[in-house]
């Protein structure tokens, strides 16, 4: 399969090994209080369709996340996965349908949501460290600035330090966090990204993808501590993902969407040769290697013109 | 303009510090240079090291050229010279923030063409204003190399009142402004209205530049505006201590500009700029050292 799925109209998966027990992250006791499972669903799209720049970027997409769950939301380049999350946050307007985070508008949740953008680099001269970024998730949209000796002074300053280091050493970034953030290498700013988003408690992650250009032991052990937080914090998360075996391990729910909607289920059941043709119209095979990787061989790329992801005001 | 002619009047260096002290503050003038000079300094530091940050020089260096035509068109029209430093300036700033951009949140690229444009007319209509008044030739020199000889008491509060109220505008907004400009994406979604900030700083710049360009002329406002912070960020990381050692800096170039200036010939611009550049080149030899160093010993500990 590894040979022929180099041919330019097949979209080959089998890049990534399955992620190891061996990821290099320190175990904690899961010592944060479990959510108490909310009555609505964490996200729920109904119908909705996105427009940008006059065109539809997908329609009648509907679904429903219960809390708790650690789902993907998978497609070609180009479908409108980003788009799909910064509807969830407020950041774009849906041009049909409806959309409820937290039983609540999108935006309205704030604090209560953390989110990871799509792939940022850092400028190699940045010189603020990583632990600043990552203490930034904390209190960086609060008016007023830090105060000289603020922490001698307050309490809520201590606070906030000590969960900050914690949540640092939660994703094993204590090592680098004092170095400047433009210095550490990508899989190192990914981890204090996630930190970063995380020093609030948040309900709900959103993380557009978080394993983008990391390479292979990087990708397994950061999606291992996306899972472990899901699991022993309680958080739903909600990953965008163009590669499902990173992750494919942990997840509940898997969404794929094109043009014209989406599914929504357990990886097996949506990740089938029948329900992917179905979705896009065109016969797909998905065939499962020795190992347990999943190849999706016939998944069309988007129509040229939804290529251009960094197109679009948020871009 | 007294610039020209004081330096002859002093006596002279005596290498002997309470004598040289005594004289650099016997003169009123030269009171009101350092008081002008420290809140400038102080002002431009604080701006400053955002602007390094936030790779927005070019946009500082267009509000200091803009300072030029705004001084010399004051003048023109017979209004104070001070009222068009600062008022060309923000009114730049409010031309750069209204053009729409294309570019992403973090680059600064498609502000750089619109900034450009509004330089390259802010020059030509300087120019056009020093030969529509003909007299004012022999001040040009004044107004692009600075003169931090002459001023004023009332020149002294009006920077004094800009320079504090810029400050307290910024205490208000500084932690979303540096939330904004290290990871704009994650404050836009955590509810930052990271284009008012940008607004906001823009103006707050503005001013910045003005200041510092009735003291070094406006084209050395990099010496105060640029060096003291991006020589801290070089020495450190730390948020705090960068910015506290950006006044630092920025006071000790401008005291001793002034110092050496006074007992010397040669124009104070020239010695404020000269420190400057001085102590940026060892904040990055030393950290190159540093750096050096540290990984001869090994292990990823690298100067923080």
């Amino acid at each position: 399969m590894a040979t022929t799925s180099r041919a330019g109209s097949l979209h080959h998966w089998h890049r990534v090994a399955r992620p190891t027990k061996t990821a290099p992250v320190v175990q904690t006791p899961p010592d944060e209080p479990r959510a108490a499972p909310a009555p609505e669903p964490a996200v729920a799209f109904e119908r909705a369709s996105a427009r940008l720049a006059g065109r539809t970027i997908w329609s009648e997409v509907s679904f429903e996340v219960t809390p708790g769950e650690f789902v993907a939301v998978l497609g070609p380049n180009g479908v409108g996965k980003s788009t799909l999350v910064k509807v969830a946050l407020g950041l774009l307007p849906l041009s049909h349908g409806s959309v409820r985070v937290l039983g609540e508008a999108p935006g309205a949740s704030g604090r209560e949501i953390g989110y990871l953008p799509q792939r940022r680099s850092f400028d190699p001269g940045l010189r603020v460290r990583g632990i600043d970024v990552v203490r930034l998730g904390g209190d960086g949209e609060r008016w007023g600035s830090p105060l000289p000796f603020g922490r001698r002074l307050f309490g809520s300053h201590r606070q906030l330090d000590q969960r900050v280091d914690e949540v640092i050493e939660r994703v094993g970034a204590t090592d680098f966090a004092l170095r400047p953030i433009g210095d550490v290498s990508g899989g190192e700013q990914q981890r204090l990204l996630v930190a970063q988003a995380l020093v609030h408690r948040p309900r709900l992650l959103f993380l557009d993808e978080p394993l983008d250009s990391l390479d292979l032991p990087n990708q397994a052990s950061v999606a291992a501590l996306v899972s472990r937080i899901c699991r022993e914090e309680g958080v739903t998360v909600f990953l965008v993902a163009h590669d499902v075996n990173p992750i494919l391990p942990y997840l509940d729910r898997v969404i794929y969407i094109a043009r014209g909607g989406a599914v929504s289920g357990g990886p097996d059941d949506v990740i089938t040769s029948s329900t992917l043709s179905a979705l896009y119209e065109t016969p797909i095979e998905v065939l499962r290697t020795s190992d347990g990787r999943l190849v999706v061989v016939g998944q069309p790329e988007a129509p040229s013109v939804h290529t251009d992801r960094h197109e679009g005001p948020f871009h | 303009m007294v610039a020209a002619t004081t330096p002859a009047l002093a006596s002279g260096l005596t290498w002997n510090l309470g004598d040289d002290l005594r004289q650099l503050f016997a003169f009123h003038f030269m009171v009101n240079a350092f008081r002008a000079g420290t809140v400038v300094a102080v002002a431009a530091a604080v701006l400053g090291w955002f602007m390094v940050l936030r790779r927005q020089s070019f946009a500082g260096h267009t509000f200091a050229l803009v300072a030029f035509p705004g001084a010399a068109g004051a003048t023109l029209v017979g209004l104070s010279a001070t009222a068009g430093y600062f008022v060309a300036p923000v009114a730049a700033a409010v031309v750069i923030a209204m053009v729409p951009r294309t570019g992403t949140g973090t680059g600064y690229s498609g502000e750089s063409a619109v900034v450009g444009t509004v330089q390259a007319f802010a020059l030509a209509a300087g120019a056009l204003f020093v030969s529509l008044y003909g007299g004012f030739l022999n001040g040009i020199t004044a107004l692009l190399f600075g003169t931090f000889l002459g001023i004023s008491d009332g020149q002294v509060l009006t920077l004094t009142l800009v320079a504090v109220g810029a400050l307290a505008v910024l205490a208000v907004i500084a932690r979303p402004l540096f939330f904004a400009t290290v990871d704009p994406d994650v404050a836009r979604a955590r509810g930052v209205p990271t284009r008012v900030v940008a607004f906001v700083y823009l103006l707050l710049l503005a001013c910045a530049a003005a200041e510092v360009s009735q003291i070094t002329g406006v084209l050395l406002v990099f010496a105060l505006l640029v060096m003291p912070a991006a020589a801290a960020q070089q020495l450190t990381a730390r948020p705090g201590r960068s910015l506290a050692l950006a006044i630092a800096l920025g006071l000790g170039v401008t005291w001793l500009g002034l110092g050496v200036g006074y007992f010397s010939p040669y124009p104070v611009g020239f010695w404020v700029t000269t420190f400057g550049f001085a102590t940026y080149v060892v904040a990055v030899g030393g950290r190159a050292l540093a750096t050096r160093r540290a990984r001869r010993v090994r292990g990823h500990v690298r100067v923080a």
